[in-house]
């Protein structure tokens, strides 16, 4: 094991999609319990600098690991599937018009104040984006179809925007 | 091998070695010092049995100081010369400081923190913040009978990182060994947690002086974890004091006041808030110095309707930071008061109504912040008692970015990152031959430049001549432990590199630093060389305790040829330590670093694998998503 191994293997996790993510916690606090500077506060300079490292890794491997968006396109990017993010921006435009329809919901749920469609359109979304989520695991995890997992990866990057998105309007109704 | 031995009094020397290590609580109003005695934390308090010290420097003619109680005698009749809640003006520009017409000092201003001009010269916050914990060190000295291998110091969570860097630098100048920064509202979980073995979601509600904090944290068996912070670092007591005053100002029709006068008055308002805690009502008499009286009652529901906008002003935060959390008000298992001015009835009530529960309060609000950091503190410097073995989590309150085209900015590294944290980002030339890039970065949550905190500008320079866009410069924060940054930046095709500490724009040098110290140690009638001397000597004793115990433990992991190298390193390390060259004990210290760096590293995989091992893969659970 090297600072420089992938994230499943710091963890000693197998490398998949679907991931029992109280077994990721677990492992996480074992790791920085051993790494934390804190366990090295009082450590000669070598040790405190490579304990940094180590932590700093570990809270980089667990973020990545925790968010299934990231952990999908960490997974890609092992594979050597790169999911050009920022260039290739074109999609179906069946998906760009569904976008476009729950785009104008939530701004009209906004512009009303309507706090109660907001929530409900949250959860609809939530719950459209669990199917996409088990669908990837299954292409990633059992089909190895990392092409067709490569465009409902980028799908999923625009519908994290708008969850967020709405997330956003539900906090400034709060306030 | 004892690095120290302490013994009471008429005792022998205590069986096993027990580092000396103190909590400080550096706060706006007053301070604390805190240490672990027998396994329970207590504060230290003063000959006169007072745990509280006032926050406050008096600064004489000729150089010398009054600190804390002393110093607030001169409040009144010297307040130009007497400093109270520096905490305000760490890491700060004069433009930051809220109510600065209504501060009697001379302010100076200087590139990135401002300073004052009293009778002993001008000063930084920095060095007015230092005699402060000088006077917690000394008492913490004498009150433990021995040297101190370390400090944990705590700061607001909201602090951003020039006044992290500030409160380091005071530590320092201090001649305190700092373990680590702790946040305060972690502090305070730390002390409430262990005691009550909490288990679940918490929220620390932390008015201050100065400062208020809110941090949401999760504890688990052994963990604290934060899960958002937010907060306000200029809003606290403070502030509530700052509203009396303007009250009193407009209800007795007073013509503007003589910096004595106001201070005299501020410290009338200050005595009628902390009465207003207890009692329905409280008398507000002042003589000024023109023979005018000033004779008015302030009743609780006046002083709740004068102060609502800051009570509210809290509760943002509060609710920013549950947000963060992904968390209702609901969720929350406990809320933890902490901070002299939670004990203000409207506080309590507008927490309790928010939460709809009843705040905890069961611990003193004015120590729980300096226990819980020599909690840690005691855990730091390697007093494992047993039973009692915790990590902490802990997170940013801000994100760091970059400024980019157009006065944007790009974060880096977003708020409520678990620390420590490192993130890279790649960034090109954008005109042909385009040889420097400038790198300016800040803290902050607005896109706008001009809205967020300038950290510091660099030049990355010597890149090669190329088309725009062809250049590939990788600019890296790392933020360690205590929540300072460090950047990076290099151009990938050449390896230029340029690298910066984001501090001196409004920090300390060393070299300032080991000035300023020399400065102090001539009033100390010290000798700086002496002390130099003897910080190098027990750093190399620790470093040598701390590698024979390394060796003794997993010699396994070296070689023959190794393990001769390192002990022959030791060895040598050893020999000067006794001696008083402290340039050789340095590079000797430098020498056994780098003999030791490998075995470090071997070290660290046999822990993981250690604690990895025992773990079947097929025992996980499997098709547990998201």
């Amino acid at each position: 094991m090297d600072l420089s191994a992938d994230f499943f293997s710091l963890f000693e996790l197998p490398c998949s999609f679907r991931l029992s993510l109280s077994e990721l916690d677990s492992r996480y606090r074992d790791v920085q319990a051993q790494v934390h500077p804190d366990r090295f506060a009082n450590a000669p300079d070598a040790e405190r600098r490579l304990s940094m490292q180590w932590a700093t890794r570990a809270n980089e491997a667990y973020l990545t690991l925790k968010k299934p968006l990231e952990r999908a396109r960490y997974l890609l990017e092992l594979a050597g599937h790169d999911l050009q993010a920022e260039s290739n921006t074109a999609m179906p435009a069946d998906f760009l018009m569904e976008q476009m329809e729950w785009r104008e919901a939530v701004m009209e749920a906004r512009a009303g104040g309507d706090h109660h469609e907001l929530e409900h359109l949250y959860q609809r979304l939530r719950g459209e984006m669990d199917g996409r989520y088990a669908e990837v695991g299954q292409l990633l995890d059992d089909a190895q179809d990392y092409a067709l997992a490569t465009d409902r990866v980028r799908r999923l990057m625009f519908l994290e925007k708008l969850l967020h998105e709405i997330d956003d309007a539900l906090a400034s109704l709060e306030e | 091998m004892a690095l120290f031995q302490i013994a009471e009094p008429g005792e022998s020397a205590a069986p096993h070695e027990h580092k000396l290590a103190i909590g400080i609580d550096l706060g706006t109003t007053n301070s604390l010092v805190a240490t672990v005695r027998s396994g329970i934390a207590i504060c230290l308090s003063d000959e006169s049995g007072r745990p509280l010290l006032p926050s406050v420097v008096h600064y004489n003619a000729d150089g010398t100081t009054e600190v804390g109680h002393e110093a607030q005698k001169n409040q009144a009749v010297d307040p130009k010369n007497t400093i109270v809640s520096v905490k305000r003006f760490m890491g700060r520009g004069k433009q930051d400081i809220a109510h600065v017409e209504s501060m009697p000092y001379d302010f100076v201003e200087a590139p990135g923190m401002v300073k004052l001009k009293t009778q002993a010269g001008i000063k930084s916050p920095v060095e007015v913040s230092s005699e402060v914990l000088k006077t917690l060190k000394e008492r913490a000295e004498v009150a433990l009978g021995g040297e101190l291998v370390g400090a944990v110091i705590t700061v607001p969570a909201y602090f951003d990182d020039a006044q992290r860097q500030a409160t380091k630098d005071a530590a320092r100048l201090a001649g305190l060994n700092v373990l680590r920064l702790l946040n305060e509202p972690t502090a305070a979980a730390i002390a409430y947690g262990l005691d009550n073995a909490a288990e679940g979601v918490y929220a620390v509600y932390d008015l201050g002086g100065g400062t208020f904090d809110i941090s949401i944290l999760k504890l688990t068996k052994g963990v604290f974890e934060v899960m958002s912070t937010g907060g306000d670092s200029a809003l606290g007591g403070d502030d509530f004091d700052h509203r009396i005053f303007c009250w009193v100002i407009e209800a007795g029709k007073l013509q503007p006041l003589s910096p004595q006068d106001a201070r005299l008055l501020m410290m009338r308002c200050r005595e009628a808030k902390e009465y207003l805690s207890k009692n329905p009502e409280a008398p507000i008499t002042v003589r000024l110095s023109s023979g005018e009286m000033v004779d008015l009652k302030l009743d609780v529901a006046t002083f709740g309707e004068i102060t609502r906008t800051l009570v509210s002003k809290t509760l943002q935060p509060v609710k920013k930071a549950l947000r963060d959390a992904g968390l209702r008000a609901d969720e929350i298992k406990g809320v933890v008061m902490v901070g002299g001015a939670t004990r203000m009835p409207q506080i309590q009530k507008a927490v309790g109504d928010f939460f709809r529960q009843e705040p905890l309060t069961n611990l003193d609000p004015d120590k729980v912040v300096a226990l819980g950091a020599a909690t840690q503190a005691n855990l730091l410097a390697g007093n494992k008692t047993g039973k009692d073995d915790w990590l902490l989590l802990d997170v940013i309150p801000l994100s760091l970015g970059l400024e980019t085209m157009g006065g944007l900015t790009e974060k880096v590294i977003p708020r409520n990152s678990t620390i420590p944290t490192a993130r890279a980002q790649e960034f090109t030339t954008f005109k042909d031959g385009q040889t420097a890039m400038a790198i300016h970065v800040v803290q902050g949550e607005r896109e706008m430049i001009t809205d967020c905190r300038s950290l510091a500008r660099f030049e990355l320079r010597g890149i090669p001549p190329m088309v725009a866009g062809a250049a590939r410069i990788r600019v890296t924060f790392q933020v360690d432990a205590d929540g300072l940054l460090s950047v990076t930046a290099r151009e990938q095709t050449t390896g230029v590199e340029s690298s910066i500490t984001v501090k001196p724009s409004y920090g300390l040098s060393d070299d300032e630093i080991a000035g300023m110290l020399k400065a102090s140690m001539e009033h100390a009638k010290d000798d700086a060389m002496a002390r130099a001397l003897r910080e190098a000597q027990v750093e190399a004793e620790r470093m040598i305790e701390a590698t024979e115990a390394a060796l003794a433990e997993d010699a396994h992991l070296l070689n023959e040829a190794e393990i001769t190298k390192i002990t022959a390193t030791i060895a040598k390390l050893k020999a000067l330590a006794q001696g008083d060259n402290r340039r050789q004990i340095n590079i000797a210290m430098d020498d056994l670093g780098f003999e030791t760096q490998e075995f470090a590293h071997r070290r660290m995989d046999q822990s993981i694998k250690k604690v990895l091992s025992g773990r079947k893969v097929d025992d996980i659970r499997m098709g547990e998503e998201q």
